[in-house]
């Protein structure tokens, strides 16, 4: 505690006292009777942050610890990026820890060459870095429900977006050589349970990663390192982490979390299955639920907005519960799958509020409704939620969740 | 002599192009050995592509299930620490759906294949190819799918025909908004 005040104690000093408050005006001289100023910390090895930041994952309990999801604080987040410490996790057998030197990536099945590949070689490629946001696809899975999520980080926290460092998907396929009724990829981890997804080829072949970096850094083992797949725009599970099979296939495998788990169920009793893509999707995150203005007055409005489709080409918030919209600013530059930052300056004048945020994306998309998507998929399909979310402001600057 | 060597590297390079998609181009890695595959799950196609030889009947899925899988799935897979795995058919389009095996998986493949891979759960790979085909057995007998006297193996399993094979449908979105395609 006195080491961090020390800096503020010569800001106070060198400002003078007409910049300080009337209050503080008899304690220059007491602070400077002080000894001298004392050392900081000396360099480390590796960065911490302050002691005084205290944003973390709020993980939901689970009946075994090493399955579940852990959120992203966004309403702490600023800017777009978001700290490989503070990335959603989603894992369904724990987090594996793998030696970079025995790992190895094989991609097998249906090719001319079958490879056997180190993180070395693959580290020996061309590389690719692209900033890229992550979705789970069950992100927000909390607001099919009548009741829906208090706070933006329970309810809209498993998404985060990265700097991805990586090879291009396709230019190893050119080096095994993928014969020509091969029509899809099956991936696999090398967790306990050993995650497995189909994934078609022409996808493999567009703008799929293998990727060993996450902004600046090898991955974090959360987050698969040594190796991962990277599907832009499509929903997180399909992302493999801790990648080491890759098999050509010509036809789709059915497996577990492609089926059982990550399908869609609609009202009449039929699963959409394949429901790869996560369409665009934006919330405002401060002010946002669980948080308290402390006063009336003027306030930026900000959130984040994405879309697996491309850009984000406009964001419009609502201040009287949907009635009226009215742009907000994007921040540049505006990536395709990636976070854009919005804001929109707001005066609030102490009378009850709701707000929410709609994102149109590139395509001409347009972030719907909760009751949208709903009259379309019913309240039972779990996944995909991309619904815009409201926030009430009440009276005394308390700001709580609500269903409009 | 260096420049000459980049000249025809350069003239080589263009004269391979036509065959770029065929050939290796940097050449990294090694072919696969059998020890790199023995770091991978035995990936099994819903035809049965994959699965191994081994056999397994409804009785002796019944052991292995009360050794290996009931202190988490309860006695009878009513569920408990994991999942339900029996009932739920005819409750999809109910307002409280129930997705188990009998009433929501699509294919019995992925039944032996998720039971290979991942269970159980701490110590996922700990069954033989039989006791998994005996495992996959008994869950489909419990749920009325195969009858007692029923042997699973590579050529048995895919042949079954789950309760829920056509409850599957392909992805139709954008499905709300302004650009929702027309329902077929």
């Amino acid at each position: 505690m006195k080491n961090s005040k020390r800096p503020s104690r010569r800001q106070l000093l060198k400002m003078g006292a007409a910049a300080v408050g009337g209050g503080l005006l008899a304690q220059p001289k007491a602070l400077a009777a002080e000894s001298p100023g004392k050392l900081g910390i000396p360099l480390g090895p590796y960065g911490e942050r302050s002691p005084y930041e205290k944003a973390v994952r709020w993980r939901r309990d689970t009946k075994t610890p090493e399955t579940g999801s852990s959120f992203s604080p966004l309403q702490d987040s600023v800017g777009t990026l978001t700290p490989s410490s503070l990335h959603y996790e989603r894992h369904h057998a724990g987090i594996p820890l793998i030696d970079p030197a025995q790992h190895r990536l094989v991609i097998h099945g249906m090719v001319d060459r079958p490879l056997s590949l180190a993180v070395a070689d693959i580290k020996r490629l061309p590389s690719i870095t692209r900033i890229m946001v992550l979705e789970c696809g069950g992100n927000s899975g909390s607001e099919w429900a009548a009741i829906t999520g208090p706070d933006v980080q329970r309810s809209y926290g498993l998404v985060s977006c990265s700097e991805w460092t990586g090879v291009s998907l396709s230019l190893l396929l050119k080096e095994v050589g993928v014969k020509p009724d091969a029509s899809w990829v099956i991936a696999e981890g090398a967790d306990a349970c050993r995650m497995e997804r189909s994934v078609p080829l022409a996808k493999a072949l567009d703008d799929a990663l293998i990727a060993y970096g996450q902004n600046g850094e090898a991955l974090r083992p959360a987050q698969g390192y040594p190796l991962r797949l990277l599907l832009p725009g499509w929903e997180g599970n399909t992302n493999v982490k801790w990648l080491h099979s890759l098999k050509l296939t010509d036809q789709a495998y059915m497996a577990r979390d492609e089926t059982a788990k990550y399908s869609d169920l609609m009202p009449d009793g039929k699963a959409r299955i394949f429901t790869y893509r996560m369409e665009a999707k934006s919330v405002i995150t401060f002010p946002s639920g669980g948080q308290k203005l402390p006063g009336t007055g003027l306030y930026e409005l900000t959130g984040l907005a994405w879309s697996g489709s491309g850009r984000i080409e406009r964001v419009e918030i609502t201040t009287d519960g949907g009635k009226s919209w009215v742009a907000a600013k994007l921040h540049e530059p505006r990536l395709p799958i990636a976070f854009t930052r919005f804001r929109l300056p707001w005066r609030f004048d102490g009378r009850e509020a709701v707000i929410a945020s709609r994102a149109t994306d590139e395509t001409g998309y347009v972030q719907p409704t909760r009751e949208e998507l709903i009259a379309v998929r019913g309240t039972n399909s779990g996944y995909h939620f991309n619904g815009m979310k409201f926030w009430k402001i009440q009276t005394d600057g308390t700001v709580r969740n609500v269903e409009v | 002599m260096w420049k000459c060597s980049v000249v025809v590297g350069v003239v080589l390079l263009l004269a391979s192009i036509p065959l770029a998609s065929q050939s290796p181009t940097f050449g990294v890695g090694r072919p696969p050995t059998p020890e790199d595959f023995r770091e991978l799950a035995t990936a099994i196609a819903p035809d049965g592509t994959g699965l191994p030889e081994g056999s397994g009947t409804v009785a002796a899925g019944r052991e292995v299930f009360a050794a290996q899988c009931a202190r988490c799935h309860g006695q009878k897979a009513e569920g408990d620490i994991g999942p339900i795995l029996v009932g739920g058919q005819g409750t999809l389009r109910t307002p409280k759906p129930l997705k188990t095996v009998g009433s929501f998986w699509p294919y019995a493949t992925t039944l032996w294949d998720y039971i290979n891979r991942a269970m159980p759960f701490d110590k996922p790979g700990l069954l033989k190819s039989s006791e998994v085909y005996a495992a996959a057995a008994y869950i489909l007998n419990l749920n009325g799918i195969i009858g007692e006297a029923d042997v699973m193996d590579a050529k048995t399993l895919p042949k079954i025909r789950m309760p829920n094979r056509d409850g599957f449908v392909s992805d139709p979105r954008p499905d709300v908004g302004p650009k929702a395609k027309k329902p077929n």
